[in-house]
């Protein structure tokens, strides 16, 4: 019996590139994947009822009668949940279907009372669409296939008591937006990257909080193996996978899998499988033959879902800037790389931040000298930490400070890590003039201190003299001796031209 | 003293206004009927008679001061498929056992709000699927009519087989009712009481156990057209908690019951005209023409082409979303719960216990119709042919028709345990043959006693409407009621 699902026409995207391939015993083989995520919708309410969608209240106290699916109850459908489809539509650049349907997907599980989830199937919120991914000095293009809005179930938990299963229905009914990608990544990276590209697009838009731990951002992981350019294979679907680390693993697994399947002359067969992550292998869930048949039909209970123009234009007209267009503006407007605007874009808040330390105290500091010490001695202790530069004690003005201080050559960038390590470690509140003035690490500009110390240092070594006439580029070597004995204080231009000047070098 | 119970509801609300008798009163007297005739009729399926004498007494406390809604102390019963707040609200199933919920439907909250006295909750075909009102768990309800010179039993109709003996029998002054493919006017046909479904979207249906989400309406069982008018009239309203409700105001029903039929045009669908249609149906159908023209009428003969193709295509829609709608019933949450060895075992084992034969049938049909490879065959398929009967009525109301009459049912009530019928459920589909075009459109439809067959049984005729002109219907119904001179009260034998 033909099993009757959405047809997806699969169009092959991609160029193959031999440095995605992955090396099999009888040759090469490129992974094709597409994602489905589902993206609980940030709102107060669920779906189709007024219950709350707070997360961690006691078991079945955001349920209403409408989520128990008591006898007679009728859904409702909650706007704030299409408005946050829509917007999220709009950062996807994707196709606005100002018409769309609530279909009933039939099946029976504890945790879905209704015995049916409302979700849309043949006609969904929004359509095709786009999500650019950075890797490396490429950027690539990944399809979005459509999004639409279904319930959520809720949860069945088994290991309460030795014969019976408990249901919490707090979660059932809360809005998913269903994501569906085009089969256009073809690499674990590329996968993990989609998924981080999302959540920060849907982050920055606030239409959901992309929290993978938390359950309310998940993927289902669709894989197949092919020879390089050749016929798309059979795919898997690996269900429920819960972090993007997880993604990359799971997608590693399940091509090599397939590949050694079929070097052995076996053939994939098409089913439903789940990632173990303790194993770090995934395993079969159900067959094609076991799967259901979902009995789709346009939920009688609802009208269709219809809008105007002029409903989506409100919404355009007030979506936050997202990363693609703040990168370019950081990189346009900042001078930073376009590396360090991808760093600095990867969540909301810290581009905020790198804009307050630009633009603190009422005065525009160069962006690159911003980015650089964020990027690097600020970044290696926010990643040690596991936390984002916002989350820290760090202030925007502190940062500034800092980069002000240099700017003036008051203090070299040497002692900016230095400065930057008391403030971590020592004086989290302090002021980062202040602290420079009372510990005395103020640059050494003055050549008359730093002429006492070259001179002992010519004294002292008269082999290296010898050696530095022979070969001018020595004068590193007294440079960094001279720079050592001042405490890294001097100003490293001017005790250069010094040291020039009493070697008689050019 | 007279019997308060024989009373139509517009002259029993204007003899508590006037104090004649009290609310408590009129509440004892439908009290000490259903007492006395329930054991043998079967119509209710729970009484609330403690609610009822309250509601009753802060019914004459309002009244007293002069106070008090449309419907104050006005005592109904209620189909069973309406949720009533702590009280039995099991659509007469077995899986529903025990379920007593802890809301109240928008239709029944809008009685209360009038003042309208709830006396217990109707016997109903199971979840509403049925003709003849055999489908329930609790048995059948046994009509209070009898063929002339015979003892035989026979069927209320279905599936509001209970509001219709109650209202017929005196068991209540007005019932509520549903409709989802004539089971408001096949009854009422069948025991000569008046019956209206009005559009769909009139009534809310928050609150109302689902059979056919997209068929379903609300509607009252009444003894004359101007109390069916009082009842709709209360219970109609918008409500946001039904998506497909519409807001429109309700009009005083009652106000256009005299409004007479002067310069309308009535449509004559030659598809109604079924081959086999007993000569009495065709002569009742004449007959009311034959009124309405008296009143100054016109008559037009129409077609409405699609009309073979209703019932085939009602009996894929109505059991498609039914199989879905009752997909709640799986023993986890409430109602029956039949423990076994898992939890696939527990829903089989329950589902087979909690439901009956009809309602396993449909289940079957619809779980069947919507599954892969079929769907389009028959879903699909169904939905096109509905809107091309929906064009029908538009293409007839557009030239000119402002209601249509045709016969309500193809035959009189018949007897209970028919042989023939339970042999063939297709043959008790065909009851429906000339009310489910009506429910596939969404339009309004009423049925009017008009005449009775040979062995003194009642025979309904129906009117069809506009959407949301349940204001004409009311007055052509009038018409015919007032022709017909008729009095189609049973002869009390229980």
């Amino acid at each position: 019996m033909p099993f009757r699902e959405l047809t997806l026409t699969l169009i092959d995207t991609r160029t193959p590139d031999p440095k995605r391939f992955i090396s099999g015993s009888t040759g090469d083989w490129e992974v094709i994947i597409g994602m489905e995520v589902h993206a609980q919708v940030t709102s107060e309410s669920k779906l189709f009822s007024g219950s709350s969608t707070a997360f961690g209240n006691p078991p079945n106290s955001n349920v209403s009668f409408v989520d128990a699916a008591m006898p007679g109850m009728l859904p409702t459908i909650n706007e704030e949940c299409v408005r946050q489809a829509v917007r999220t539509g709009l950062g996807l650049k994707a196709v606005i279907n100002k018409r769309s349907v609530f279909d009933r997907k039939n099946y029976f599980y504890p945790d879905l009372p209704q015995g049916y989830q409302i979700s849309q199937f043949k006609d969904p919120i929004v359509g095709e669409g786009k999500v650019l991914l950075d890797m490396g000095e490429e950027t690539i293009e990944i399809g979005i296939e459509r999004l639409h809005l279904e319930q959520d179930a809720g949860k069945s938990i088994h290991d309460q008591h030795p014969s019976m299963s408990f249901v919490d229905l707090n979660r059932s009914g809360v809005a998913l937006m269903e994501i569906v990608s085009k089969p256009d990544l073809r690499s674990a990276d590329e996968a993990k990257a989609y998924l981080s590209k999302l959540r920060t697009i849907l982050r920055y838009l606030g239409t959901c909080d992309g929290n993978m731990e938390q359950g309310s951002m998940r993927a289902d992981v669709n894989v197949s193996v092919r020879r390089p350019g050749g016929e798309f294979g059979t795919r898997c679907e690996i269900k429920n996978v819960n972090s993007v680390r997880f993604a990359g693993q799971a997608i590693e697994y399940e091509a090599r899998r397939q590949i050694d399947i079929l070097e052995d002359g076996g053939t994939i067969d098409q089913e439903t499988r789940l990632f173990d992550p303790k194993l770090g292998e995934t395993r079969s869930m159900r067959s094609k033959e076991e799967a259901h048949d979902y009995r789709y039909f346009p939920d009688p209970d609802l009208l269709p879902l219809e809008f105007d123009d002029a409903f989506v234009a409100a919404l355009a007209e007030n979506l936050p800037e997202l990363p693609d267009e703040k990168k370019a503006r950081f990189v346009g407007d900042y001078g930073v790389t376009a590396y360090d605007a991808m760093v600095l874009t990867l969540d909301r808040e810290t581009a905020d931040y790198f804009e307050a330390v630009v633009a603190h105290g009422g005065r525009k500091r160069d962006g690159k000298a911003v980015a650089n010490l964020l990027n690097a001695d600020v970044a290696a202790y926010v990643n040690s930490q596991g936390l984002a530069v916002w989350e820290t004690h760090l202030q925007p003005s502190q940062i500034a400070g800092i980069v002000d201080l240099v700017a003036a050559g008051t203090i070299s960038s040497k002692i900016a890590k230095d400065l930057l390590q008391i403030i971590i470690a020592e004086e989290p509140e302090g002021e980062p003039s202040e602290i420079v003035e009372r510990r005395g690490m103020k640059q050494v500009t003055d050549l008359g201190a730093i002429e006492k110390v070259v001179d002992e240092i010519i004294a002292a070594n008269p082999d290296q003299v010898a050696k530095v006439q022979a070969k001018p580029t020595m004068i590193g070597w007294f440079v960094g001796q001279a720079m050592k004995a001042s405490g890294g204080k001097a100003n490293p231009q001017a005790l250069n031209e010094l040291m020039k000047k009493k070697l008689g070098i050019e | 003293m007279t019997d308060l119970t024989k009373l139509s509801l517009a002259d029993a609300s204007k003899g508590l206004k006037a104090k004649s008798f009290s609310a408590t009163e009129l509440t004892g007297a439908y009290l000490g009927a259903i007492e006395a005739a329930n054991g043998v009729l079967n119509a209710y399926v729970a009484v609330t008679a403690e609610q009822a004498t309250e509601m009753a007494k802060a019914s004459d406390e309002k009244l007293s001061k002069g106070e008090g809604g449309s419907l104050e102390g006005i005592p109904l019963g209620i189909k069973d498929l309406f949720a009533t707040k702590g009280v039995h609200t099991q659509a007469a199933s077995h899986i529903l056992d025990g379920f007593k919920p802890f809301y109240e439907s928008t239709v029944t909250s809008n009685l209360w709000r009038d003042g309208a006295v709830m006396l217990g909750k109707l016997n109903m075909d199971e979840f509403a699927m049925g003709s003849s009102n055999e489908t329930s768990y609790y048995g059948p309800v046994v009509s209070p009519f009898r063929a002339e010179g015979s003892n035989a039993q026979l069927v209320p109709g279905g599936s509001s087989g209970g509001s219709a003996a109650a209202v017929a029998a005196w068991l209540c002054a007005g019932a509520t009712a549903t409709d989802t493919g004539g089971s408001i006017r096949q009854p009422a046909a069948f025991t000569g009481t008046v019956g209206i479904k009005p559009t769909y979207g009139r009534c809310s249906r928050w609150g109302t156990v689902a059979f056919a989400s997209s068929l379903d309406q609300a509607g009252p069982i009444a003894r004359t057209v101007e109390d069916s008018a009082l009842l709709l009239r209360s219970m109609a309203g918008f409500d946001p908690k039904d998506s497909t409700s519409v807001d429109l105001p309700v009009p005083d029903f009652a106000a256009a019951v005299e409004r007479g039929v002067k310069g309308l045009c009535i449509g004559v669908p030659k598809e109604y005209r079924m081959e086999g249609m007993p000569a009495e149906i065709e002569k009742l159908w004449e007959q009311g023409l034959e009124w309405l023209r008296a009143e100054g009428a016109t008559v037009k003969d129409i077609s409405l082409p699609h009309t073979k193709y209703a019932l085939p295509a009602y009996y894929i829609v109505a059991p498609a979303e039914a199989s879905s709608n009752l997909a709640r019933y799986d023993g986890v949450k409430y109602g029956l719960r039949v423990s076994g060895k898992d939890i696939t075992d527990m829903y089989e084992l329950t589902r087979a216990a909690g439901f009956g034969r009809e309602v396993k049938r449909r289940i079957m049909i619809g779980t069947y119709v919507l599954s892969a490879g079929y769907f389009d065959a028959y879903y699909v398929k169904a939905q096109k042919v509905r809107t091309l009967i929906k064009r029908d009525f538009e293409d007839a109301f557009a030239a000119g028709v402002d209601a249509i009459l045709t016969p309500a049912t193809p035959s009189a009530a018949f007897g209970i345990g028919d042989e023939t019928l339970a042999a063939d459920p297709v043959k008790m589909y065909l009851n429906d043959v000339f009310t489910v075009t009506v429910n596939m459109a969404g339009l309004p439809g009423i049925a009017v006693p008009a005449g009775k067959d040979g062995q003194g049984l009642p025979l309904g005729l129906q009117l069809i409407g506009k959407p949301f002109d349940e204001e004409t219907l009311f007055a052509a119904a009038r018409v015919i009621e007032r022709s017909a001179a008729t009095d189609f009260s049973p002869t009390p034998w229980w």
